[in-house]
């Protein structure tokens, strides 16, 4: 499926968009770690929790299970959220 | 008063310094002259990136490792071993363990970086917060977390919550290495006091004997303990030197009783401040840079008159250096890592502030000069020390 990274991640990719497939999210982000290592503990504590600034959507709607299944056919868009200055 | 170890030899060849500095949105590095009076400026490296420490390693000379992590994205660890050329990312950062059902602690950042003894030329200690001690056995490529020190629910008690620690979150850090016996462990944490292992770090105990707390509160207790910056003297492995939340101490080992030596400061000055320097030949000397600790604790400059102090006699007397430095209006905070010496014949000091000026001292603090302005947040500096070219 296409991944849509942003570009604070993109260090790791050197594009806008990854390829990745899984059957879940976390599958989805495991194979992401496979092709670019490091990228997932930026985006996911040691406690499996989604970072404070960091945002995932599939379809339009925010991920907030890493478990939640995912369509073949979907797209899965990672956001970097407000920071502060 | 005079050390048994103390020696006032030269350190030998003339060696480059370099000045590394880390910010809130990148590192710096300044390569001096020989005479440390001109610096060409390297950087930005990283830039955006929060990053807290950047320490070279004095065994090979080279190795860089730098503790970074940006708004967004979590902590990682940085490390170059051609003296920031090129950077590659830590395979396994510093994290704690994973905790059932996803309630553990998660790494906010690396916030200090410690070598570890000549023996052991690929080992290296983290200090993290939320408060967490973890150590590399390959050169800062991965990371294993101390268990004993983070999982241990004594410790865990004693770091208390987020809420208990300092402003951009509670810290472990002064991470020391014992140089003649790389067993021999301390440790400091914002709070949490100050604790000293024997056994390379299989165990911790605290060590706190003799230090104040805020009033009210049990001494005994670690919890009530806040650490700003400890330092080893060099030349004699014996003698610690703290600053603390309430006030400068000394400790000479075997003694395990640290002994008040702020309360020789001027008064009006107070003897308030975050980071601790010690000379690299003379464990006599030290440096600290006071800031106002006083009503709601300002943490600027005592009356915004910025200045070093230092004592010559392990804290019997102290003097006051601010040559250079501006008479008034200057509304400074050192941070505990943002301050440090070189070991040249002539000891250089050098400090950065919050409000992104990089001072310099050639001559052990009398004289001081602005080497930059206008940089990030300044985090922390430390000293590279290399063969002149």
């Amino acid at each position: 499926m296409k991944v849509l990274i942003p570009s604070a991640l993109r260090a790791y990719t050197e594009s806008a968009h990854a390829e990745a497939s899984g059957a879940t999210v976390a599958d989805v982000l495991d194979a992401l770690e496979c092709q670019y290592p490091g990228i997932r503990f930026r985006m996911i504590d040691e406690q499996g929790r989604i970072r404070r600034h960091i945002r995932i959507f599939f379809d339009g709607e925010q991920v907030r299970d890493l478990a939640q299944p995912l369509r073949a056919d979907g797209e899965l868009i990672i956001v970097q959220a407000l920071s502060g200055g | 008063m005079s050390s048994e170890n103390t020696q006032l030899r030269p350190s030998g060849p003339t060696r480059q310094v370099t000045l590394l500095v880390a910010t809130r949105k990148g590192a710096w590095f300044y390569h001096g002259d020989p005479a440390r009076g001109s610096w060409r400026t390297d950087g930005p490296h990283f830039l955006g990136h929060v990053i807290s420490h950047v320490v070279l390693d004095p065994r090979d000379g080279r190795t860089l490792l730098a503790a970074a992590k940006t708004g967004h994205l979590g902590p990682t660890i940085f490390r170059s071993t051609d003296f920031g050329a090129n950077w590659t990312e830590a395979a396994r950062p510093p994290a704690f363990a994973r905790a059932k059902g996803g309630a553990g602690r998660s790494v906010d950042h690396t916030f200090w970086l410690a070598p570890g003894a000549a023996v052991e030329p690929d080992v290296w200690y983290a200090g993290t917060s939320p408060q967490g001690l973890f150590r590399s056995d390959d050169g800062g490529i991965s990371w294993t977390p101390f268990s004993c020190i983070n999982d241990h629910p004594d410790y865990l008690n004693w770091m208390g919550t987020v809420q208990d620690g300092t402003p951009d979150g509670p810290k472990l850090h002064s991470i020391i290495v014992d140089p003649r016996d790389p067993a021999h462990l301390y440790f400091a944490m914002s709070g949490g006091g100050v604790h000293e292992s024997l056994d390379g770090g299989r165990s911790f105990a605290p060590l706190i004997d003799g230090l104040d707390v805020v009033e009210g509160f049990d001494a005994s207790q670690p919890s009530f303990h806040d650490p700003h910056c400890v330092r080893l003297c060099p030349t004699n492995p014996d003698r610690l030197y703290q600053q603390n939340h309430c006030g400068i101490y000394r400790l000479d080992r075997p003694d395990t009783r640290w002994r008040k030596i702020g309360d020789t400061m001027p008064p009006e000055v107070g003897e308030i401040g975050f980071p601790m320097v010690v000379h690299a030949r003379d464990a006599d000397t030290a440096w600290v840079f006071p800031m106002d600790g006083t009503s709601v604790w300002p943490r600027t400059s005592p009356d915004g008159q910025p200045a070093v102090y230092v004592t010559r006699d392990a804290g019997a007397s102290w003097q006051r250096l601010d040559a250079g430095l501006p008479k008034a209006q200057a509304w400074w905070t050192v941070k505990r890592q943002a301050m440090t010496a070189d070991s040249q014949d002539t000891i250089g000091l050098y400090f950065g502030t919050t409000s992104g000026e990089l001072w310099a001292s050639p001559d052990e603090g009398a004289h001081w000069t602005c080497i930059a302005q206008h940089l990030p947040d300044i985090y922390a500096v430390e000293v590279a020390e290399r063969p002149a070219p």
